[in-house]
């Protein structure tokens, strides 16, 4: 699903914020990314969902090698990829219900589709009261749930978040991990960036551990699965 | 719940609203510029139209002596022996006058002044009279005779409509740049206003032709809206040039100073094409524009 072999990457001609991160992630898997701040956790998901070439090294994802790929390529990849942004990225002139429905609007989904999945998908999250709301009239967290909503509708190949319960209690917490839980079941590989040490140890999934650019552990769960 | 036509705020962007004003006006330049070429070529037409059939033949004044020098009959007769010419009428007095009523007035005395006596000549285009030949033959019977078949007046006449005629393309094709250096302008600063949510778009899949559609649909209802009110005040300006043109060069009902401001309607339709051609240029130079700026986008 995701190779990264020997990969740095820097913004300019600054210092490098990723340094010979070499990991492998088999689909269907599910990995936190745990770490400091600063220590590149955001940078490694840009890698992965295609906003960022790294500055040397090979970057493979489903299968298909980045620098080869031609750039119109690129969309329909972007779509097999569901992001959750750390500052939610949400569109602030659009209501809920459109900014969940992007993903399928852009992929030309029939408008039906689009009506009958986001209604679904946004009375799943909790947030059927809000449907037309829009963001800046939601609460931190209600934006939060919007925003994973919006990466999960298009039923990704591969989901990222970085940092997805930053922004809500613990009710709410686990049970958008529990839905990350279910998409993970049905095929989808999960790559979560958290400072959420709870969250990780209630998990209790592998995780990938930055410092300074450089991955300094891989774990594998408690039970002893991955 | 609706199906928004754009994800992209362009509607209320404050840095596009000038614009549709822009467009305006330079489709209103373009539109003087373009009617003043119909105007042009269609007077210059007329000209050549009406003058193409006709010669004239300009005989010395008469003789102080009030005796006829037959030299208007010498003339007539080498004109009608020339296979075609249809007919040859020697204009009186009174329409000489009247010819010249403009610039000297209307009362002109027959003895204050020694007016060429003049044939008005009618010819078989077709027939291709060889005039310097008839010139020749004129001179010959009527000393100092000359045939004026108006040609050397006309050629003037349609260089200077052609200068017209460039110019006003050099202005439309001038004022089509500044318009689409407008558009390039307004469609960066859109791009930089909201480049957070093209960023989105981009991230979450949507190709290029995406979101380079919600520009270009934005820029062709500025350019359509901008064409239109160009377009209005264009007409406008035209009615109340012909209005004014009309009152003064028309002397007399029958006599006008200058030629009518007019042209075919089929060709006053082509202005018509303007707004649609500014929002068809505002659209094609928005979406190359974005295109452009998203292929540097990984």
């Amino acid at each position: 699903m995701i190779r990264f072999e020997n990969v740095g990457m820097r913004y300019g001609s600054g210092p490098e914020i990723l340094r010979d991160v070499t990991l492998h992630l088999e689909p269907g898997s599910f990995h936190f990314l745990t770490g400091p701040s600063g220590a590149g956790k955001s940078s490694l998901l840009k890698l992965m969902y295609l906003a960022e070439r790294p500055s040397r090294g090979a970057i493979s994802i489903f299968g298909r090698d980045i620098a080869t790929t031609p750039r119109r390529d690129m969309p329909a990849m972007r779509r097999r990829i569901g992001v959750v942004f750390q500052d939610f990225r949400l569109i602030e002139h659009l209501s809920a219900f459109d900014n969940v429905a992007l993903p399928l609007r852009v992929a030309d989904a029939p408008t039906r589709q689009v009506k009958e999945q986001v209604s679904e998908l946004l009375t799943w999250v909790g947030l059927a009261a809000h449907i037309d709301a829009r963001p800046p009239t939601l609460s931190g967290g209600q934006q939060q749930r919007v925003a994973i909503a919006r990466a999960v509708i298009g039923r990704p190949s591969l989901l990222l978040a970085d940092e997805p319960t930053g922004n809500v209690d613990d009710a709410i917490a686990f049970r958008l991990m529990r839905l990350f839980e279910e998409l993970n079941k049905l095929g989808t590989t999960v790559v979560i960036a958290t400072h959420n040490r709870t969250l990780v140890d209630r998990f209790d999934q592998p995780h990938i551990h930055l410092e300074d650019g450089r991955i300094t552990v891989e774990r594998t769960p408690k039970g002893g699965a991955g | 719940m609706f199906r928004p036509h754009f994800d992209l705020p362009l509607r209320n962007d404050g840095s596009q609203r000038f614009l549709p004003l822009i467009v305006a006006l330079m489709v209103y330049l373009a539109s003087l510029a373009m009617g003043g070429l119909l105007v042009v070529h269609d007077a210059v037409g007329r000209w050549d139209r009406g003058l193409s059939g006709t010669f004239t033949v300009e005989l010395p004044p008469a003789p102080d002596t009030g005796k006829d020098d037959g030299a208007v009959e010498s003339a007539l007769t080498v004109l009608r022996k020339t296979p075609g010419v249809e007919s040859a009428e020697p204009l009186g007095f009174e329409r000489t006058a009247k010819l010249l009523a403009p610039w000297l007035g209307a009362s002109i005395d027959a003895g204050d002044l020694p007016l060429p006596r003049l044939i008005d000549v009618k010819v078989d285009p077709r027939a291709g009279i060889d005039t310097a030949a008839l010139g020749a033959a004129l001179a010959a019977a009527v000393p100092k005779a000359v045939l004026d078949d108006h040609r050397r007046w006309l050629d003037r006449v349609i260089r200077a409509a052609l200068a017209l005629e460039t110019v006003a393309a050099i202005v439309v094709g001038l004022v089509a740049l500044a318009a689409i250096l407008a558009v390039v302008f307004a469609t960066r600063t859109g791009l930089a206003v909201h480049h957070a949510t093209v960023e989105v778009l981009h991230l979450i899949g949507a190709r290029d032709r995406y979101i380079a559609r919600q520009f270009e649909r934005h820029a062709l209802r500025l350019g359509l809206r901008g064409g239109f009110i160009g377009l209005l005040f264009a007409a406008l300006t035209f009615l109340g040039i012909a209005a004014a043109a009309a009152e003064a060069g028309v002397v007399r009902a029958d006599i006008r100073f200058l030629p009518a401001l007019s042209a075919p309607p089929a060709q006053w339709a082509l202005l018509l094409l303007l707004p649609p051609a500014a929002g068809i240029i505002a659209m094609a130079t928005a979406r190359i524009t974005v295109l452009r700026s998203l292929r540097r986008m990984p």
